[in-house]
């Protein structure tokens, strides 16, 4: 690749303006990837302690362990709402997303930063009306809503609950269009849609879905409120209604936002893989359109969801083979990585130990989604925790590992100081080892029976209930370990070197922090983004 | 030489972009993107009624002969004018007739006021009535159809969110006239006003599908 750098400038995006007033109104992408960073961590924080609450629960068997039943039912509710909507969705996206896609494609900024930073704000609104109904009237509806439950109880939480989701959509909606029109428009001289990064191709079909999906959660959440408020009974059969057209639309949001998630955390492995292993990736192609495809088919397979929920065989027979197709592309990924990995000069440094845990934890994660996309094993498995198992092993094995990762690796270029390694090694074991404690077990008492969303079970399950809960402490350390480290390489991280992982792609190319607008002089670009050799 | 540099400044194109016509095609691209996202949004109200129209076919039949055609018929005019009023305006703009494009601007929120007006009007008279969506329906009238209420919670629900659009959308106009006057706008600089433009055309185009699916599809 080309060109650029020079450490000499001693102006950056962090001293070019002082102030916190030129942190509230900055237009600059990097800064406002940063304002994510901070806001999605602190909701992964406050998720995270509802989700130590419900395991801590559950270490014990009888009703009245830990918490009450309803108290259980509210912090199941929280941890979902907060981890999908305000942590996992917009975390790679909008934090890394947001620092990096211009840098890597060459741009100054995103295409309509004024726009970046108002769907930051919309985050934050959307944000404090759902998290109002916590001192309101807190929801214990599960993160999905479902009428008639959500109609019918009591709690006018669900109200702020939902519209706050409803704001936080549309914030996702303008990231994703900010980033459709980025990568179209602003790519530096030379870079065609062949030459631009992976993590970027996934971004790129990460906002295809947002652009596409998250209109249709709107209109669900609107007449979720409509229903609540006026009374209109489109999800009321006591008025002619259908609750399962509420999970149809509901779930045409939700299966490819399921994509929101994972893509991005596919586009950091790319970007890892090839790095640590020295080697220029292998087939580029294949897993640039595999994104594309993996976008595509997402709009597809929503039924598989509904699989009991009384839509008809056909459509769960065609829906179930649908949904064995996005195994495909994903394949296609893993099988990439591995051979980029072979005869690679490969190191194993933090970030790479979180990639390979993603390849790991992922593929067993997609592997047990291919049981469940089997309509008839699903009949079985529907609402145990094996469903809790595999999404979590996509979902934390697979995105959050790759976001641990992505904080790892790009650290030193987003603060200009040094992370420290050991801590990072020692975060990731904790991490992995805590999660294979506390989610395998699931995927067996799933297969055993036992029901998700419960409070309680029976005696049976107790002691790999107890395992499960031990794990999530060694998580919850590992998370810690991580915050720890990043802390301290804010306060005492010596100077970063501008390529310290020697990275191929345009980010390395500019100083550690990069300047304000990213570049000194916009590069040229003349060859692809992995030149290795 | 300073009238120059002044106007230079006044169109000048943001930092991050190369040129004013890179600029420019890229918030057209970004417009075209969010009207995408309109359309995906209002796909769900009109999935919704498909599926109960096609349950209950009745109800609609009975339903839609409670609205009042003429008004319906009399807003789609006003409508469909305030689309030619507006893509005068953006001509107007784009060719330095900056008095005329006020006017055509200033007609365009006029229709977007009229069509309201009709609207609370139908409005009042369906609350008088009792047509009103879901659990709030008292209408005897219609007291034999069974859930002849669903016909109104779509009425309402469709209505009313496209009804936030044309307020939003007459805001907006206000937002381009006042641009325009000031000289904010002009030929060398005119995306606010063909966006702005672009978003009423699709809030129309939503009404010519409400229009007859709502009141003549009995």
């Amino acid at each position: 690749m080309s060109h650029v750098a020079s450490t000499t400038s001693t102006t950056n995006y962090l001293n070019h303006h002082k102030g916190i007033m030129s942190w509230v109104y900055t237009l600059d992408h990097k800064r406002i990837g940063i304002m994510y960073f901070v806001t999605v961590m602190t909701m992964f924080l406050i998720g995270g302690i509802f989700a130590l609450g419900i395991r801590l629960h559950l270490a014990k068997f009888g009703a009245e362990a830990f918490i009450t039943a309803d108290t259980y039912n509210k912090f199941m509710t929280y941890h979902g709402a907060i981890m999908v909507f305000m942590v996992i969705v917009p975390g790679i996206p909008a934090f890394l997303g947001n620092f990096f896609l211009p840098i890597q494609i060459g741009a100054k900024d995103v295409a309509f930063p004024r726009l970046n930073l108002a769907s930051y704000y919309l985050f934050l609104i959307g944000m404090a009306i759902s998290l109002t109904s916590l001192f309101y009237n807190k929801v214990d509806t599960g993160w999905t809503f479902y009428t008639p439950y959500s109609t019918l109880s009591t709690s006018n939480g669900v109200i702020f609950l939902v519209l706050g989701v409803f704001v936080m959509g549309f914030s996702s909606i303008l990231t994703g269009l900010n980033f459709f029109v980025t990568t179209h428009k602003m790519r530096a001289p030379g870079m065609g849609m062949d030459k631009i990064p992976l993590f970027v191709w996934a971004l790129y079909s990460t906002a295809i879905i947002q652009i596409l999906a998250t209109p249709v959660l709107a209109i669900t959440l609107f007449l979720l409120i409509a229903e609540k408020t006026l009374g209109v009974g489109i999800f009321d059969p006591a008025l002619g209604g259908d609750p399962v057209l509420f999970q149809h639309f509901f779930w045409f949001y939700s299966h490819p936002a399921v994509y929101i998630m994972i893509l991005p955390a596919m586009g950091i492995i790319s970007e890892l893989i090839t790095t640590f292993s020295k080697k220029t990736i292998f087939g580029y192609r294949a897993i640039a359109y595999s994104s594309v495809a993996i976008a595509a088919v997402s709009f597809l397979v929503w039924g598989h969801h509904m699989f009991v929920s009384g839509q008809s065989t056909l459509a769960g027979v065609i829906f179930s083979f649908i949904t064995m197709l996005v195994g495909v592309p994903t394949a296609i990924k893993l099988f990439n990585w591995i051979a980029t990995m072979h005869k690679g000069t490969v190191s194993f440094e933090s970030p790479m130990l979180f990639a390979l845990g993603f390849m790991f934890l992922f593929t067993i994660g997609g592997l047990t989604g291919v049981f469940l996309a089997a309509s008839g094993l699903d009949i079985h498995f529907h609402d145990t925790y094996f469903v809790v198992a595999h999404f979590h092993y996509v979902m934390v094995g697979g995105t959050l590992m790759a976001l641990m990762g992505g904080i790892f690796y790009w650290f030193p270029k987003m603060f200009g100081k040094n992370i420290s390694d050991t801590l990072g090694r020692y975060s990731w074991v904790f991490i992995f080892t805590g999660f294979n404690v506390t989610f395998f077990p699931q995927f067996i008492l799933g297969q055993f029976g036992m029901p998700r969303r419960y409070f309680d079970y029976l005696p049976e399950y107790t002691s790999l209930n107890q395992i499960s809960t031990v794990g999530s402490w060694l998580i919850g350390i590992g998370f810690l370990i991580g915050l720890y480290a990043v802390i301290k390489g804010l306060v005492s991280g010596t100077q970063a070197a501008d390529n310290p992982w020697g990275g191929k792609t345009l980010e390395w190319q500019t100083s550690s922090p990069p300047p304000h607008e990213n570049f000194d002089k916009t590069p040229v670009i003349t060859a692809g983004p992995y030149d290795y050799r | 030489m300073t009238t120059a540099s002044k106007s230079e400044k006044k169109f000048h194109h943001a930092h991050h972009f190369d040129s004013a016509e890179h600029q420019y095609s890229s918030s057209k691209q970004g417009i075209w993107l969010f009207l995408c996202t309109e359309i995906l949004m209002f796909g769900g109200l009109f999935v919704g009624y498909l599926i109960y129209h096609s349950l209950y076919p009745e109800v609609f039949h009975q339903g839609s002969h409670m609205l009042n055609k003429t008004l319906g018929a009399f807003n789609t005019v006003v409508l469909l004018f305030s689309s030619l009023t507006m893509a005068l305006a953006i001509s107007y703009v784009q060719t330095g007739k900056r008095k005329a494009a006020t006017w055509a601007m200033l007609v365009t929120i006029l229709c977007a006021c009229t069509f309201m007006v009709v609207k609370y009007f139908e409005y009042a008279h369906k609350f008088h009535d009792g047509l009103l969506p879901g659990r709030y329906f008292t209408n005897l009238e219609l007291a034999e159809v069974k859930n002849a209420a669903m016909f109104f919670s779509f009425y309402f629900v469709m209505t009313g969110l496209h009804g936030v659009h044309v307020v939003v959308g007459a805001a907006l106009i206000f937002w381009v006239m006042i641009k325009n006057i000031r000289g904010n706008v002009g030929p060398e600089y005119f995306t606010p006003v063909e966006g702005v433009g672009l978003f009423w055309h699709v809030v129309d185009l939503v009404w010519i599908y409400l229009f007859p699916l709502l009141y003549l599809v009995g």
